[in-house]
């Protein structure tokens, strides 16, 4: 059994360790037979969300190819709670920005980023949405990068990026999450003060 | 049809036609601006030629002259020729248009008015297709600079 399972570029045996799925808190046996569950508030919500981050349909061009790999049977990134993608920012807790941002798509994007509920996420794939990749020089119509518009949270570089790659970026952001805090979210909306570099 | 029987029927119709020999697929042939409509429409009415498939049109800067360039096919022969226009004027560069001859044109020539600024005689809705209504410039133009969206090296 052990010899004939893919992996897929995720290391199985220290997945438990690596993003910890352990049960965030300590169950205590009482003495009448039930149990215990001592936590904190912020631990539990962030296991919960982490493992129920929902993305947006969000593929301006190739990348998105390596996306949809992503989440096909082979690698499926349904296995680690990035369950469905949806085709409205009302239900999507994070954007994968797969692809290049034009001029023209800016503001769709960041529009799409208002529409989205807090908390809400952004990965960045590939050489576009980081810095423009290719078309960083000499472009008239391509944002270099995809944070001039909206705030992100992991870059994932690559032309595009392997599937192996943006798993392993998903994981970064469920790791961000799991230390993140709800005392620090409250009235903190991370485009707040968000450099869009506009000024020259 | 042959590249060689397609030279000769064209040539016959108009002295000022020249032919390029690149070692290219398709026979290249170069029209004055001011020929354009009559050779566009004898390519596809002449009943040797019948060109009735406009499939692709494209504006080219050539540094000082800007220029369309023209692929046409003959669904009935077979054939296919690139026809090109070329002019100096850059102020205010001008072709007739050819979408009453080949409709595929339509979209084709708003194109190369966004992105060249080559305005088309005749065309029924020239306009922006591509970029922002309110864009300032044709940005595929070799002397097109914009300082703050632009980095160049």
């Amino acid at each position: 059994m052990e010899k004939t399972r893919i992996t897929m570029g995720v290391d199985v045996k220290n997945m438990e360790t690596e993003l910890g799925n352990e049960f965030p808190g300590n169950v205590i046996p009482a003495a009448n037979g039930g149990n215990i569950v001592v936590t904190k508030l912020d631990a539990a919500i962030n296991w919960g969300r982490k493992h129920s981050l929902w993305s947006l349909y969000f593929g301006t061009s190739c990348c998105a190819i390596e996306m949809m790999q992503t989440g096909a049977p082979r690698h499926d990134y349904s296995r680690f709670g990035f369950e469905v993608a949806r085709v409205t920012p009302r239900q999507a807790d994070l954007i994968i920005i797969a692809g290049t941002i034009t001029v023209k798509m800016a503001p769709v994007l960041r529009r799409l980023y208002d529409q989205m509920a807090e908390p809400k996420y952004v990965i960045a794939m590939g050489a576009c949405a980081v810095s423009g990749g290719p078309f960083y020089f000499n472009s008239y119509s391509v944002v270099r990068g995809a944070d001039h518009v909206i705030p992100v949270d992991v870059y994932v570089p690559g032309c595009p990026p392997r599937p192996e790659s943006l798993l392993d970026a998903m994981f970064e952001l469920q790791n961000k999450i799991t230390e993140e805090s709800m005392a620090h979210r409250v009235n903190n909306n991370p485009i707040d003060g968000f450099d869009e570099g506009t000024t020259k | 049809m042959g590249n060689t029987e397609l030279k000769n029927i064209i040539g016959s119709w108009s002295e000022n036609l020249t032919f390029v020999e690149e070692g290219s697929e398709f026979l290249i042939v170069e029209v004055p601006a001011n020929e354009l409509r009559d050779i566009a429409e004898k390519l596809k009415t002449n009943k040797d030629t019948a060109f009735d498939y406009l499939f692709s049109l494209t504006g080219v800067d050539y540094g000082t002259e800007l220029g369309i360039v023209y692929h046409i096919e003959s669904t009935t022969h077979n054939h296919m020729i690139v026809m090109k226009v070329k002019t100096e004027d850059r102020e205010t560069p001008n072709f007739d248009t050819v979408t009453d001859i080949w409709a595929a044109a339509y979209f084709n020539e708003s194109e190369a008015y966004d992105l060249f600024g080559i305005k088309f005689n005749g065309h029924k809705n020239l306009r922006r297709i591509f970029l922002d209504d309110d864009w300032k410039g044709w940005p595929l133009r070799k002397d097109y600079v914009d300082e703050f969206n632009m980095l160049t090296r």
